[in-house]
């Protein structure tokens, strides 16, 4: 089918995941916590975002290895 | 509600991702079925996942956690008790029929059992509503934006029209699929921290239910055996009856939108497979859906602070509430991303039944392949702007938008007493389904013009939407069995690979055990009555 869906969703949510770490970490985070009930969410759930991203680029590499005689 | 750059760039990246897809596919759409059917190439967890994401509409988002703001648990029933057995059933029962007899949609599947007539019936009706339901999804994606951060209501429906005309028109059914699953993954990434957020605040499920306004809202069945004591006004039977069977199965079986994702699948055994993996997330929604609607209720149960008197602003408010920037624009990406591609759904659906059904079968027959390719490109750009068109209607006429989604949603209904005859009955002549469907149609409009001048009463409006299916069905059933007595049936070598009896078994063996879709059903409906007895 050509363009493996899995790669676009890896680098889509590693940008996602990276923005959101580098926000909640340098930027702002008294920013980040205030409305979040104390939490720092833009740091911890781009960190989910991040693991997430590379799970979906193993798949993406293994498929590739496969689909490769 | 204020944004701030890093939002803005969040959402721009996700733009660009989009067109980006559209833009990689485009050299591959070299056939119409390359464009309308994605080349039955796709695996079956992106078609799937893509099933599943065509019915994750904005409206069925923002529409279901302003349900349970207002009627409670009750709202799970949608997922466990509409979803679940229908999505099996189609998965079983159905594929191999759809996928087996090849057909490239419903409208020619019905031409194939039945006749002319009742594909045509069917392929302009269902052609006419879906375009106005694109319009009513951009309407209301502009409405909501223009409500929640000012911005302007064209701009917003131009912008993101335009964007799904782009990517449909390179990418074809593929684009649609592909996006779908991105706004899959955006949703569960950009709700999710909603509902552990409010979770959070109300103290976990027992403070949950400490804080809801009335017990019932805590409970899916408990409140069910008479319409007098649940919020929703209706009875196990109109539940079980009207929503379990009639509405979900009629809209999970025969509505092309979602239906075309699978055909789209690479062999049988996917097509099978992608209604159940459609489930297995389906089943999880209410965390991401009701579970917000409760929460936002439960903190502001009069509605007259966070909700701001409706119980719509239940998924905006929450994510105003605990979303910082940053986050913020993940989320608010996952709600456009759910409109655009609930767009995209009807787009995709309407130019393939366009082409096909309408176009090809009655307007320009006999032209080689690459004119219907092309026809199906101009359809995109036509379904497109009459959207835009439909928006801007509504815009004028702001109760249209009731009257348009009550139509849609009992279209489906008579439908699927026409294929539940045809498939397990053999004898069901195409002249009894034809009239079986018209009737059908005609009698859930009669009904719903009675209900709308007040003849005929129900405490609330969703009560109506499950007793209009039910007559509609029925209607349509009775009709379809009794006419078909009196006129003649197909030959039955006409009919193997369209009805039940008729047709040779998938063969399953080779597949691993859990991979077939027999024991994939039973999972995934085992599972769900542990999650209905533990939120009874």
């Amino acid at each position: 089918m050509g363009l493996d869906i899995r790669w676009p969703i890896a680098l889509l949510f590693s940008i996602y995941g990276l923005i959101l770490v580098v926000y909640g970490f340098f930027v702002g985070p008294e920013a980040s916590q205030t409305r979040s009930l104390g939490v720092n969410i833009n740091l911890w759930w781009g960190v989910v975002m991040l693991g997430f991203a590379l799970f979906m680029g193993i798949l993406a590499l293994r498929g590739s290895r496969q689909d490769r005689p | 509600m204020h944004l701030s750059p890093v939002d803005y760039a969040i959402i721009g990246i996700y733009f660009i991702f989009v067109l980006g897809i559209g833009f990689a596919l485009r050299g591959r759409m070299k056939t119409s079925e390359d464009f309308f059917l994605s080349g039955r190439s796709i695996p079956g967890w992106i078609t799937g996942l893509a099933f599943m994401a065509a019915n994750l509409g904005a409206l069925e988002v923002m529409g279901h956690a302003a349900n349970a703001a207002k009627y409670g648990m009750f709202v799970n029933h949608f997922y466990w008790l509409a979803a679940m057995p229908a999505m099996c059933f189609v998965g079983v029962f159905m594929m191999p029929f759809y996928y087996g007899s090849k057909v490239r949609s419903v409208p020619e599947f019905l031409k194939k059992r039945y006749n002319e007539k009742t594909r045509t019936l069917n392929a302009l009706s269902f052609a006419v509503l879906t375009l106005l339901v694109s319009g009513i999804d951009l309407y209301a994606m502009a409405i909501l934006f223009q409500r929640m951060l000012n911005w302007p209501f064209w701009s917003s429906v131009v912008a993101s029209a335009a964007i799904v005309a782009i990517y449909i028109y390179l990418g074809g059914l593929t684009s649609s699929i592909y996006n779908e699953v991105l706004q899959f993954f955006l949703i569960v990434f950009g709700f999710l921290p909603l509902a552990i957020m409010g979770l959070k605040e109300v103290g976990g499920f027992a403070g949950l239910e400490r804080s809801l306004p009335d017990p019932s809202y805590a409970h899916t069945w408990a409140n069910i055996w008479s319409a007098s004591q649940n919020p929703m006004g209706i009875n196990w039977f109109g539940t079980v009856f009207g929503l379990g069977f009639v509405l979900s199965f009629g809209y999970w079986c025969t509505d092309f939108l979602v239906v075309q994702r699978a055909l789209a699948a690479k062999d049988m055994a996917a097509a099978e497979r992608t209604p159940l993996i459609a489930a297995v997330p389906k089943m999880f929604f209410p965390l991401l859906i009701v579970l917000p609607g409760l929460v936002a209720i439960s903190l502001d149960p009069t509605l007259t602070k966070l909700l701001d008197g409706r119980y719509d602003n239940a998924i905006p408010a929450l994510l105003g509430r605990y979303y910082p920037s940053g986050l913020l624009g993940i989320g608010l990406t996952a709600l456009l991303a759910s409109f655009m591609s609930g767009m995209a759904g009807n787009v995709t659906a309407f130019n393939t039944v366009w082409t096909y059904d309408i176009y090809q079968t009655h307007i320009n027959p006999g032209r080689p392949d690459g004119h219907y390719l092309k026809m199906g490109k101009c359809a995109t750009v036509f379904a497109v702007a009459a959207g835009i068109a439909t928006a801007f209607i509504v815009l004028r006429f702001n109760n249209l938008m009731d009257y348009l989604q009550l139509l849609f949603a009992f279209f489906n209904a008579p439908l699927f007493g026409t294929f539940l005859l045809g498939m397990f009955w053999k004898r069901t002549t195409p002249n009894a389904a034809f009239s079986g469907l018209l009737s059908g149609t005609l009698g859930a409009m009669g009904h719903y013009a009675l209900y709308a001048f007040g003849a005929i009463h129900y405490p609330t409006d969703m009560a109506a939407n499950f007793y209009q299916a039910i007559y509609a069905f029925a209607i349509c059933f009775g009709v379809t069995v009794i006419v078909t007595f009196f006129t003649e049936p197909k030959k039955e070598e006409e009919l193997v690979g369209l009805v039940y009896s008729l047709t040779p078994r998938p063969k399953i063996e080779g597949l691993p055990w859990y991979n077939r879709p027999g024991i994939l059903a039973l999972g995934i409906l085992g599972t769900c009555i542990v999650l209905n007895i533990i939120f009874w």
